[in-house]
């Protein structure tokens, strides 16, 4: 694993980050591997994530947070200005390729392809058995410099206070 | 599939509360149903686990979609008699305004219906109905009554 640098994200930062996303840490997203752009977490099978209990496959909801999470995980960080770092995810495009195995980990690993002044676009996939098995993958496109807290002035009229 | 055959049996084939009270996932994400005629709205109270961002604070932006996905498989059970739960293919979402920490709602209409997929729109909004946090399309696969 690589240090990302002064102007990027350092492990030990990511790894705090993914600590701090409460739903995150309720389903049990663990950080695997990490640098600028690339992300890898693991999911461990919980019961609580079932969407069919009578076959116990997890429910497709799961798959599509963590791919949203990991995706939003690998927007590039080295070399934007703390504002630009404010992320907002535009959209997410899933597809589901079949079920995940029931009682076996999930792995996601995203990476970014492109990125634009303003748009960063990533790819992910989420694999079970050593990557043999592709249960889903996904695009998403962020927003960089996203920052809702609108500066003064700039006040949107039709914005609930 | 054994759950939604022990539900009909029982006459709650179209009892969707009972069905989501089942699903592990849902009772996970507290989704409730609210059933006015053949009316449904999918309703998501707000808890803290459900945060991605602290910060702002923002529903986070899994919570949202898997809801999203949750409203259109629910309202496809609802509309037609099913064997399995509907199987999502893929599912496509636009997130238009950030999640804020209160309670969510969503709908889902079926755009078209054929025997083996049907295409599903869903919303999400919060406390102003012409005011979406986010939409969904997707495409899901059924498994009709007696396949």
């Amino acid at each position: 694993m690589t240090d990302a640098g002064s102007s990027g994200w350092a492990e030990h930062s990511i790894h705090e980050h993914l600590a701090h996303i409460p739903h995150a840490r309720a389903l049990g997203v663990e950080l695997m591997d990490y640098r600028d752009g690339h992300c890898v977490v693991r999911l461990p099978y919980a019961e609580q994530l079932v969407g069919d209990p009578d076959t116990g496959v997890i429910h497709g909801g799961v798959i599509t947070a963590v791919l949203d999470n990991a995706s939003g995980m690998a927007v590039p960080r080295e070399g934007l200005s703390p504002e630009q770092r404010a992320i907002a995810t535009l959209d997410l495009r899933i597809d589901y390729m079949r079920p995940a195995e029931p009682n076996m980990d999930l792995i996601v690993t995203a990476d970014c392809y492109q990125i634009t002044r303003s748009v960063v676009f990533i790819r992910a996939t989420a694999t079970q058995n050593d990557g043999e098995r592709l249960i889903a993958s996904s695009v998403a496109t962020f927003m960089l410099g996203a920052n809702r807290a609108a500066p003064p002035g700039f006040s949107n009229p039709g914005e609930p206070k | 599939m054994k759950l939604l055959r022990e539900l009909r049996a029982a006459g709650k084939g179209q009892d969707m509360a009972a069905l989501l009270e089942r699903i592990p996932y849902a009772r996970f994400l507290g989704i409730e149903v609210d059933r006015k005629g053949n009316e449904l709205t999918m309703v998501l109270p707000f808890q803290d686990h459900l945060i991605g961002n602290v910060a702002l604070p923002a529903l986070h932006g899994g919570t949202i979609g898997a809801f999203l996905e949750f409203t259109a498989a629910i309202q496809l059970l609802f509309d037609t008699e099913s064997e399995r739960l509907p199987k999502t293919i893929d599912i496509s979402i636009d997130y238009l305004r950030s999640g804020r920490p209160v309670t969510t709602y969503g709908r889902a209409i079926i755009t078209k219906h054929g025997r083996r997929v049907a295409n599903v729109r869903a919303e999400a909004w919060q406390e102003d109905r012409t005011r979406l946090i986010a939409t969904a399309h997707g495409h899901f696969l059924l498994t009709p009554v007696g396949e």
